[in-house]
């Protein structure tokens, strides 16, 4: 390999680990300020221009205030659980092709850290390895709270890998590839878009990273009213910095993740005509790379709308509780996913892309069904009543 | 002493690699027998996979590498920390541990050893050389052993899922909640 090319692969991946801490640091951001417009506040607005700073004063507060281990804790497991936490969530951005390719002289390179033909395993492997943080936090802090915290995490996050393993497989069904960037290549025209193939395996899978980043409503492991502060409990300082700004990268890939899976990753609708009138007027190289250029912006707006939708979701609903999240998991979610893989496989046989189409709308038409027949109830109209 | 170092000498990078790999694997393999709390244990173990995962990736193996880490150490090692952190050994369990267990564990143990050794320094289990022309590198990939489980292992790997599918049944059946049993 050329130096160059190690290069320019290099600064991509410190462009890409550069770039995630920064959104992962502005997200804290928007999230205060998502939240501030949900309930009519305005939300930080001291600390720079519109409250800019905002992340900078947080996270120097956060390593200047007492950094406690606690007497009885296992002192070397509760270090090692935020460190755990932290590595994996920066992990897992590694294979996510944020572009197409780069081109200059002879050489084309993917904007792309790594290239390996099992993107979607590593990144499930990855996520399957993100509960260690919180165990092992939680265990070795030596609080019941926190243990309890610990627990709920490991079970929940077991229960939810299943059913977002099984509508994963219909994907790769679709495109009979492991590789990332093939799947978002299949995904060239609009109507091909995963979103339009596989509604329900799109829905499954959404809640399924809910439920993976610990976000509300599906955030027992820190649920505040039963467990106190759940397994961050025991931790001050940047350890519990740590544990949090891990969510936010967590909800960072798993929306790069969901947008590249399901919403076409870098393509959007007149790509290719675009492309083509870029390069007719810039030149081959210069045209191509703008082009690309267009594509990552697209990408980053996608990515951007889903950690808006994630942060919306969380100030609207309340939480589950536990029984109820289990049976959605268990009950619901992974015999769907089977019926979604078997209608896929079904499809694929006749090659018709849409079959599971047929589950979504006698999904719709039961739902209907079950209102109209339900008793309806009388209209509490206030001043009358 | 020179043929050691003629021998460090001789080796590639991947060769390098190899014997860190080897030398963390041994070191956290005997860390799960030796450490004193069980959590240590499990996490050794979860050390040990890594390294494991490792070996498969030298070996281009890409797809059992990231597999070993998905089931092994993403889902049944979860559960494993799980149940001892339920448990909540932090005591000693004494109990289990007499000397007649011990004995006993040393000579299964020791019979286990000279099992596998007797296995592997037997003529029809030597790895086949191979020349480094002529040898495929997309060998351990993902489309190479789909092709290969599909049409030529095709029978075993069926009777393997028709075995966990009735592993699951029976977790099924074992699990389910009689009438009379005490809610949670």
């Amino acid at each position: 390999m050329d130096l160059t090319v190690l290069l320019v692969k290099g600064l991509i991946i410190l462009i890409i680990f550069v770039i995630t801490l920064t959104i992962a640091a502005y997200s804290t951001y928007g999230e205060r300020k998502v939240a501030a417009f949900l309930q009519d506040r305005i939300g930080p607005n001291r600390a720079g221009p519109w409250g800019l700073l905002q992340p900078l004063a947080d996270g120097g507060k956060m390593f200047f205030k007492e950094d406690f281990i606690p007497a009885q804790a296992s002192k070397w497991l509760f270090i090692l659980g935020p460190c755990l936490a932290m590595l994996t969530a920066l992990m897992s951005s590694a294979v996510i092709p944020f572009g197409d390719t780069i081109r200059f002289g002879d050489y084309a390179i993917p904007v792309q850290a790594i290239e390996i033909n099992i993107g979607v395993l590593y990144i499930f492997g990855v996520v399957s390895l993100g509960v260690y943080g919180v165990m092992v936090g939680g265990w070795a802090s030596n609080n019941k709270f926190s243990l309890l915290g610990a627990i709920r995490a490991a079970s929940q996050n077991i229960s939810y890998e299943i059913a977002l393993g099984l509508s994963l497989i219909a994907i790769l069904m679709m495109t009979g590839s492991l590789s990332l960037r093939a799947i978002i290549d299949e995904q060239a025209t609009f109507f091909e878009w995963n979103i339009f193939t596989q509604p329900l395996g799109f829905v499954i899978f959404l809640t399924c990273a809910f439920a993976e980043c610990n976000r509300t409503p599906f955030d027992l492991p820190e649920c505040e009213t039963e467990l106190v502060g759940g397994y961050h409990t025991e931790y001050s300082s940047m350890k519990l910095g740590f544990y949090l700004f891990a969510e936010y990268i967590n909800m960072f890939v798993s929306s790069a993740f969901i947008a590249a899976l399901y919403f076409g990753g870098f393509h959007y609708p007149f790509m290719s005509e675009i492309s083509g009138a870029l390069e007719n007027s810039l030149g081959v190289i210069a045209g191509h790379n703008v082009a690309t250029a267009i594509g990552i912006i697209m990408f980053f707006a996608k990515i951007f709308f889903f950690i808006f939708f994630f942060m919306w979701v969380r100030w609207t609903l309340p939480r589950f509780r536990y029984d109820q999240l289990m049976n959605l998991g268990w009950k619901t979610f992974i015999p769907l996913a089977i019926l979604n893989v078997v209608i896929t496989g079904a499809g694929l046989l006749y090659d018709f892309k849409y079959a599971t189409w047929v589950i979504a709308i006698t999904m719709i038409g039961m739902v209907i069904v079950s209102n109209a027949r339900a008793p309806k109830r009388e209209v509490v109209r206030p001043g009358v009543a | 002493m020179t043929e050691t170092i003629d021998f460090f000498k001789s080796l590639t990078s991947t060769g390098y690699l190899f014997l860190v790999l080897t030398a963390i694997t041994l070191f956290s393999a005997i860390g799960v027998v030796t450490a004193r709390n069980p959590i240590y244990s499990v996490l050794a173990l979860i050390a040990t996979f890594f390294c494991l995962s490792g070996h498969y990736i030298l070996l281009n193996a890409q797809f059992l590498a990231a597999v070993n880490i998905i089931v092994y150490a993403g889902a049944i090692m979860v559960l494993f920390l799980f149940t001892i952190m339920f448990l909540n050994l932090r005591r000693e369990d004494e109990e289990s541990k007499t000397n007649v267990t011990k004995m006993i564990s040393v000579v299964m143990g020791g019979v286990l050893m000279v099992m596998l050794i007797t296995i592997f320094r037997a003529k029809s289990a030597q790895v086949p050389t191979y020349s480094t022309t002529a040898f495929n590198a997309k060998t351990g990939l993902v489309e190479n052993l789909g092709l290969l489980l599909y049409n030529d292992y095709i029978l075993p790997f069926e009777l393997a899922s028709v075995l966990f599918l009735v592993a699951m049944v029976g977790a099924v059946m074992l699990g389910k909640r009689e009438t009379g049993d005490r809610h949670f």
